[in-house]
């Protein structure tokens, strides 16, 4: 027994290892900016950068914009499977798999193809248009997380037992979902949203391929024509992803924990 | 009082259900399966709009498959290590008796891992384990050993395995997490009261019970690493050969524009990839035949 | 020479201790219950004995061996849990076959081992069976099976009972009654039910905080119960507030009723407040052989329980709870009316608090 906890020891220092030594050295690469003292030089010209702020920000945009598109989309269809087709279940499921399997080039490549200027829905022919798509892009990217985050809202919530008992105070159905249920499950739907959040922010492959101006293909430009701003870039945004999931963290702090059925 | 909505009649509220779901069903129509479809059918399609078979040949050109077998090959270990790293600091974190607070440290540290993928996560390798990278100088000014005279280069085969499982492992863990969870402490001690060693234990009990779940992710990491190409094109630019940088090339049109090949080269990756799915349904339906 | 034998054991957590120096010794053969609340220790012993929580001080023999320090899978015991804990990605046969497996008996010995193992419990020819595709029952007696396959020195059965129906808990007690017999295997037994253990048992080992209140037959424990903890955890129990009025002449006052208690102690004072407890059982409705002493009351309330009518009479400020059989020929006695309730004195007990 005493050997057990011994070797679970030497597992988890070693892979704490592996996790911990590239984050140091990025951190300490990024001071080397300048010789022969550690100096923030890297942070400062990257925060000053204009396109730092531009893409940033306009990422930050595409972003909040997936996110509300997402659940938009999602709440009402999982609100009304759960509650009167549970035989279309087993479909959402496979659906919001298929974006973990489909990988995200072949996504952009489809609706580059099939969205071109010369088709019926010409997304990319303006840049609005293209603006748009990335937004639906980042929908699709992020549907596998939306829709679990979701569905496990509804599930602890009990919606079947809500519904019925805001149909009997007279509710109608947009009622019951913007007023009963969205509240409900918010904290789900926001750890949700932070998670796009953190998948969406630095996404490169589709933003790059539909060229747009977006923080990923930015970075992947920094990457290739400078030495010390990249390791600071990363440094930053590892503490954007570690942010977005601390929200999520602290969120789970005030998720509801009555669960009237556990079926 | 008004007469309550639920009385209205059986086929209002049955269309009110559908406007409810019907806006998912479009979307996944219009950015899954339409475009996936049409990109796939894409490649039985040539420049004059004929059927043919002429694109799907051209992929069996030297590169082309010297590709796809470094993409299957920098998937699988990524996917395998990943896998049984994962499983067995999930398992040293669970069931190794640790300090408990060590087990929410690392799940909130996993999620920010698996989500640590891309071009930040390139320049974290290459300020770690690049030419100039600490780790590599720590090497050579302290230890006096040359990684890079050793063999060792971050843009090949083991650099890039090495920079996925950054992502990889992370997955594996949080994945695996609820099923090591699933284990009841009643089994292990059923085990052991019938004078099972622990190795024994995990040998007939632990392992076959989690089995399933572990292909499932594995198959999982696998297409995760498959259809990667931020973490790679950040590490190396277009210059290693694996096919979703080739199929990034062929979009931009960096290589010689030729709609049909890239169709193929994409039908080929969603095929792989689904194979590796299709092998884990069979294998997992004969691994779970003891389930309900 | 006793072949289970636990002497001071002890079990604490930082500060807190959950088994306080216990020690009983038991015969081969014997079926054993230790009884008690939740939180008594019992289960904590159980765990102990199969090696699971190691004791903070004490030792425990079996057969002659000192096995405190010994790992659970050194033993050679069996166990069944509370919640089956079968093997679920193993079938019936390998479930119960593991053990034999584990100490390397040939795969022809074994499935022979397990076709008579199932035979024993009345499922044969389960082997295929997988656990999810059993009822709760038949789950726990292939857990029960699996345990006394490789022929284990003891068996320890933590509230295995527990996770099932009322009928089928009744129908596997006896069942593992029967088998325990049979295979003359000592048995230890832990239950918080007392009925289940007073019918299973040869001897039952009472508990209350860590501590042994009882140790007995189960007739012992029933009827001679040694403390009121005792008294009021095994079994349905009057307890009446009563005041001594003569202690040479051993009579108190119940409500103003004045009876003779052959059982109270000579040192008892006059004026001093006691209290008497009585098992609802013997008490009787109106004259009966035997019965000499007679308390009035007034009916309070008549609850039908089957083959059993509870009555509780109001006798002033004490209630007391008595049966009587159903007996379909009479009508039970009316809520409000008087009645006249006749006891024998040497039933009447005087507890120690």
């Amino acid at each position: 027994m005493k050997q057990n906890r011994f070797w679970a020891w030497v597992v988890f220092l070693a892979g704490a290892a592996y996790f911990i030594v590239p984050l140091v050295a990025t951190f300490e690469f990024s001071l080397r900016m300048r010789r022969g003292y550690y100096s923030f030089d890297s942070y400062a010209s990257v925060f000053s950068d204009p396109n730092f702020q531009t893409t940033f920000g306009y990422s930050v945009v595409i972003g909040i914009l997936a996110i509300i598109v997402g659940i938009v989309v999602v709440v009402p269809a999982v609100y009304f499977v759960r509650l009167r087709m549970p035989w279309l279940r087993p479909v959402m499921e496979f659906i919001t798999l298929l974006p973990l399997i489909i990988p995200a080039i072949i996504l952009v490549y489809g609706y580059i193809r099939l969205y071109n200027s010369s088709s019926i829905i010409p997304f990319t022919g303006s840049a609005l248009g293209t603006d748009i798509l990335l937004v639906f892009a980042y929908v699709t990217l992020a549907l596998p997380y939306t829709y679990r985050a979701v569905d496990t809202g509804m599930r602890t919530i009990d919606v079947q037992t809500l519904t019925e008992a805001a149909q009997i105070a007279g509710a109608n159905t947009v009622q019951i979902i913007t007023a009963i249920i969205l509240p409900n499950i918010l904290v789900a739907v926001l750890s949700g949203a932070f998670l796009t959040f953190a998948i969406v922010i630095g996404e490169f492959t589709i933003a790059s391929l539909l060229n747009r101006p977006a923080f990923g293909p930015y970075l992947q430009n920094i990457g290739a024509n400078r030495a010390y701003e990249p390791a600071a870039l990363a440094i930053i945004s590892f503490i954007i992803t570690w942010g977005a999931m601390g929200m999520i963290n602290v969120l789970g702090h005030f998720a509801p924990r009555t669960s009237a059925r556990t079926d | 009082m008004t007469q309550p909505a639920a009385a209205a009649s059986p086929r209002r509220r049955l269309s009110f259900e559908w406007l409810g779901v019907a806006p998912f069903i479009v979307f996944a129509l219009m950015f899954l399966a339409f475009p996936t479809l049409y990109l796939l059918a894409g490649a039985f399609i040539g420049r004059d709009g004929q059927f043919t078979f002429d694109n799907i040949a051209a992929l069996f050109t030297d590169q082309i498959i010297a590709a796809y077998w470094i993409s299957i090959r920098i998937s699988g270990a990524s996917a395998i290590l990943g896998a049984a790293i994962g499983l067995a600091m999930a398992l040293a974190i669970i069931r190794g008796r640790l300090p408990a607070p060590l087990r929410a440290a690392v799940m909130t540290f996993s999620g920010v891992a698996s989500n640590f993928a891309g071009v930040p996560l390139a320049f974290a390798f290459i300020a770690t384990l690049g030419r100039l990278g600490l780790v590599t100088i720590i090497l050579k000014t302290v230890f006096g050993f040359d990684l890079y005279r050793a063999g060792f280069n971050l843009l090949s085969f083991w650099g890039l395995t090495l920079t996925y499982l950054y992502f990889q492992i992370p997955l594996m863990l949080l994945i695996i997490a609820p099923a090591i969870d699933g284990l009841k402490k009643e089994w292990s001690e059923a085990a052991q009261i019938l004078g099972a060693s622990p190795w024994q234990f995990w040998r007939y009990i632990g392992l076959p019970i989690l089995w399933p779940s572990v292909l499932g992710t594995l198959s999982l990491l696998f297409a995760n690493a498959f259809g990667a190409i931020a973490t790679a094109y950040g590490l190396t630019g277009s210059s290693l050969n694996i096919v979703p940088i080739l199929l990034y090339a062929q979009i931009r049109g960096d290589a010689l524009q030729n709609p049909g090949l890239g169709a193929a080269l994409a039908l080929g990756m969603v095929l792989i990839t689904a194979c590796a799915n299709i092998i884990y349904l069979v294998i997992s339906a004969r691994a779970e035949r003891w389930m309900k | 020479m006793a072949f289970l034998d636990v002497s001071n054991l002890t079990k604490s957590y930082g500060a807190n201790t959950v088994v306080k120096g216990v020690s009983f010794a038991f015969d081969k053969g014997e079926f054993i219950s230790l009884l008690g609340p939740s939180g008594c220790g019992k289960t904590t012993i159980l765990r102990m004995i199969a090696g699971f929580e190691t004791p903070s001080s004490g030792t425990i023999m079996v057969d002659g061996q000192d096995i405190t320090g010994l790992k659970p899978n050194q033993r050679k015991l069996g166990m069944v849990f509370q919640a089956y804990a079968l093997f679920p990605n193993l079938n019936v046969g390998d479930n119960i076959g593991f053990g034999l497996k584990i100490s390397g008996v040939p795969a022809e010995e074994r499935r022979a081992r397990v076709a008579d193992m199932l035979k024993l419990i009345g499922l044969p020819g389960f082997e295929k069976r997988y656990p999810y595709e059993m009822s709760g029952g038949q789950q726990q007696r292939v857990a029960l099976a699996r345990a006394i396959a490789p022929r284990p020195r003891m068996l320890l059965l933590d509230e295995p009972l527990s996770a099932l129906d009322a009928k089928i808990r009744v129908s596997l007690r006896e069942e593992i009654r029967a088998i325990q017999r049979e295979l003359g295997i000592t048995t230890v037994f832990v239950t918080h039910d007392q009925e289940e253990a007073l019918s299973i048992s040869d001897r039952i080992v009472v508990m209350n905080a860590g501590n042994i209140e009882q140790l007995g037959a189960p007739h012992d424990i029933y009827n001679m119960p040694r403390t009121r903890f005792v008294a009021t955890f095994v079994g349905q129990l009057n307890n009446l507030d009563a005041t001594v009025v003569d202690p040479a002449a051993q009579t108190v006052s119940l409500d103003g009723q004045v009876i003779t208690v052959p059982n109270l102690p000579a040192s008892s004072t006059a004026g001093a407040a006691i209290v008497l407890t009585v098992r609802p059982e013997v008490l009787s409705i109106g004259q009966r052989q035997g019965n000499e002493l007679a308390l009035h009351g007034t009916v309070e309330d008549v609850t039908f329980l089957g083959s059993v009518i509870r009555i509780r009479v109001a006798l002033g400020r004490n209630v007391v709870s008595l049966d009587t059989f159903n007996d379909q020929r009479a009508a039970p006695p009316q809520r409000g009316a008087p009645i006249e309730i006749t006891l024998a004195g040497k039933d009447l007990l005087v507890l120690a608090n």
